[in-house]
């Protein structure tokens, strides 16, 4: 034990390492061990039982399970609808989820910016404002999507009865049944409840930012478009791309709006409502195991894409 | 940043308006979903329960949880016969309501067995469930004697037996009517309700033609026609009453025939123009709301929506009747059968008590208050042919009620009836959005019959 002692600290490697050095990276190793534990428990073995399954034909409720290997991911890939086990057109729901997450996060995106530079300035009732700005992020997405529906609906909803008093419709308009619509319903019910979030995640990273080179521009004769893309957004590239990787993400995953408006319908399933459907109605996880699969290796190609954009133009 | 923003306060705080304006405090809507918190038509003290004093002693102070209705005047019932339990036995029953569509109540449950979790005690389950859930349900033969059961009506008892055990106590039973205005069929000179699909698509039409000069949201003709397990009804009874007896005749899928393409492009005409568009995302709520608020000439729905149409809030009280649903020249009016039953978890930790609940909200005084306040149809014959019961029932009348009644085809699927019927609506309910019948039908055909046991 005196042997420590007499070694200058992490310089000399003994054997069991009992170099100060050596204590404190075992020690630190010992304080880390229940957060791994824990992050273990609850994200690498769900992940993992979640791949085994992929590679089995397990069932939700009873049945027996076997070994398919990659016979779940041939019939992804080969968009295979056509069989005894109804599995849903994984294909069309990418589709409709890639389309509603490029959509809807530029809107958000676009509205939130204006909205939290708005907020950064002074005025009165800011404080309350900011407030009063997250009512609809606070509401949970269950209940305001079914609020919506409401709203929606052809013949007893608010939309259409106001647009039918002021003259703008002549006649309802199912805004959920219409091909041309329905889409675009959901997205805006989406842009209503994330802007706010945005917003704030925007604007957050506007305070940062420090006036006296606002003062200093205008000292050189800036403009007020000038303004906001040589200095405000370049220097918000941070918080936007954190804004970007959350709500791309977000849109990705999209599945309470969905669910609520749409339920089952075909043509009208994102990634997330087919997986939910294929395990908990047609009994298939093995089936929905896959898909989640892909799903989850499409999003961690998203994320490489952004961190890499984002990181380079750092440089 | 502070000088130059002022001037974008004003806009901006236009914008914040626009946003919080368009929140559901808009009092515009006069046509007001409000129609389904209506008090029903007739009220009835709940009925005391029977050998109760002998309940309480066993199980008094014990609590169970009880999955229970939602569409109609169902969950104000279960909350009044909670009360009225807890009342007269001591036990507390903590009343959840099912989702109100039939398909994610089906998810909700099928989530509970497979976590063999103890939440919930009681629950109602739809006629095409037993086969399912048999291995999850406790076996009620025990506790009902076989001369007890001989007072509900076989069929169902027999649909409640899976493998010899009794899984499900019938409850209330459910068939598809024709709901329509009597007042509009007078106005308009049509002397009794339409007896085939082509004369009730000609009466919607003109109904709906000269209604729509004062009324812009007024239709012709509402259903259920959602991609759920509601459409699979609404479908089954067209079908059947067109020459198609059913998704499986003799054992196999043959949807795609003549008289069902023909039966199934009828029904696609009637979106958007006697049917609202939105009408492919309608469950029984949403139709039977547009009838209720005096916006449709004609609803099909189940019996509960006759209780809320006769209701004091109600636009149609007093206008309104039902009769059995069209049926094609050759084929006669067809019902699909559907009904709830009340079934006890096996992994319920107070079974005992589950149980007397059951046996009290199945009992025929209950069934009769049942019918008399919600309007559901008694699965206990006797209740059905009681005279208070009748009056408020009148569609338990023969002229009504002996419509065939045909049952979806739960019991030849087995393990695969979700997936089967999810094929079903989902590819109607392309149709009704405007696929065509002759490219879709065979795909369905497919699957079906794949879907189906081999022999």
């Amino acid at each position: 034990m005196n042997k420590e002692f007499s070694f200058a600290a992490g310089t000399v490697r003994h054997r069991g390492g009992f170099t100060l050095h050596a204590r404190q990276v075992r020690l630190a190793w010992l304080m880390l061990v229940p957060a791994l534990a824990v992050l273990i428990f609850v994200a690498l073995y769900p992940l993992v039982r979640t791949v085994y399954s992929s590679f089995t034909d397990e069932q939700f409720l009873g049945g027996t399970t076997h070994w398919v290997g990659f016979a779940n991911y041939y019939n992804i890939f080969t968009n295979n609808t056509n069989t005894a086990a109804s599995y849903p057109d994984f294909y069309s729901a990418t589709i409709v989820t890639l389309k509603f997450a490029v959509i809807s996060v530029v809107l958000e995106f676009l509205i939130g910016l204006g909205v939290a530079l708005v907020l950064s300035s002074q005025f009165k009732g800011r404080g309350a404002m900011r407030a009063a700005m997250l009512v609809p992020w606070a509401i949970p997405t269950v209940v305001s999507a079914e609020m919506w529906k409401w709203m929606f609906n052809d013949i007893s909803g608010v939309i259409n009865d106001f647009l039918l008093r002021i003259h703008v419709i002549s006649s309802p308009e199912s805004w959920l049944a219409d091909p041309s619509t329905w889409l675009g319903s959901v997205i805006a019910v989406d842009v209503w409840k994330t802007t706010p979030f945005v917003a704030l995640l925007l604007l957050a990273g506007l305070q940062v930012i420090p006036s006296d080179i606002y003062e200093a521009a205008a000292v050189d004769g800036a403009t007020g478009f000038g303004k906001l893309w040589r200095i405000t957004l370049p220097l918000l590239r941070p918080a936007i791309a954190v804004t970007l990787i959350f709500r791309t993400l977000d849109a990705i995953r999209v599945f309470d709006i969905f669910n609520v408006f749409f339920g089952n319908t075909l043509g009208k399933l994102t990634m997330a409502t087919a997986i939910q459907t294929t395990i908990v109605a047609n009994n298939e996880v093995g089936y929905g195991a896959a898909l989640s699969v892909v799903m989850f290796v499409l999003i961690a190609i998203f994320v490489v894409a952004y961190t890499t954009i984002f990181r380079v133009e750092q440089q | 940043m502070k000088v130059k923003n002022k001037l974008a306060i004003i806009p901006a705080s236009l914008a914040m308006a626009a946003i919080l304006s368009i929140t559901p405090a808009l009092p515009f809507s006069s046509h007001a979903a409000s129609i389904q918190a209506a008090s029903p038509a007739v009220t009835m003290a709940a009925p005391p329960v029977p050998n109760a004093a002998a309940i309480m002693k066993k199980y008094g102070g014990t609590s169970i949880t009880f999955v229970g209705d939602s569409v109609g005047g169902g969950h104000l019932r279960d909350l009044t016969l909670a009360a009225r339990f807890q009342a007269d036995t001591g036990i507390d029953v903590n009343i959840v309501e099912h989702p109100s569509s039939s398909t994610d109540s089906y998810s909700q449950l099928v989530r509970d067995f497979q976590a063999k979790s103890s939440a919930f005690d009681a629950m109602m389950i739809d006629v095409v469930w037993p086969g399912d859930f048999a291995p999850y349900l406790l076996n009620l033969t025990p506790y009902f004697s076989a001369s007890y059961l001989k007072q509900y009506a076989p069929n169902v008892i027999a649909n409640d037996t899976v493998g010899g055990h009794l899984v499900a106590i019938p409850w209330f039973g459910d068939f598809g009517l024709l709901y329509y205005r009597t007042d509009l069929l007078k106005k308009y000179g049509f002397s009794a309700p339409p007896k085939t699909w082509d004369e009730l698509t000609s009466m919607a039409q003109t109904i709906q033609a000269g209604e729509r000069k004062s009324n812009p949201s007024f239709y012709g003709f509402v259903f259920q026609g959602s991609a759920y397990e509601g459409l699979t009804c609404d479908a089954l009874e067209w079908l059947a009453s067109s020459g198609t007896p059913n998704f499986i005749v003799n054992g196999k899928a043959d949807l795609d025939n003549p008289n069902a393409i023909k039966m199934l492009n009828l029904a696609k005409s009637w979106v958007g123009t006697i049917s609202p568009r939105g009408v492919t995302t309608y469950q029984e709520g949403d139709a039977q709301v547009a009838f209720t608020s005096g916006n449709a000439a004609f609803e099909r729905n189940w019996p509960y929506a006759y209780s809320l149409n006769a209701a004091a809030g109600s636009k149609v009280a007093g206008k309104f009747g039902v009769a059995p649903l069209p049926a094609e020249p050759g084929s006669v009016p067809v019902a699909t059968v559907g009904g709830w039953q009340v079934a006890i978890s096996k992994y319920s930790k107070n079974p005992g008590a589950a149980v007397e609940w059951a046996r009290y909200i199945t009992s025929p005084a209950v069934e009769k208050f049942d019918a008399i306040t919600n309007t559901n149809v008694p699965t206990i014959p006797a209740v059905a042919v009681d005279p208070q019961v009748r009056a408020t029932n009148p569609y338990l009348d023969p002229a009504t009620a002996d419509a065939l009644r045909v049952a979806r085809p739960s019991g030849l699927f087995g393990i695969n009836y979700q997936k089967a019927t999810t094929d079903i609506y989902q590819v109607i309910n392309q149709i009704l959005n405007g696929a065509d019948p002759t490219s879709v039908l065979p795909g369905l055909d497919t699957k079906l019959n794949a879907l189906l046991p081999k022999m």
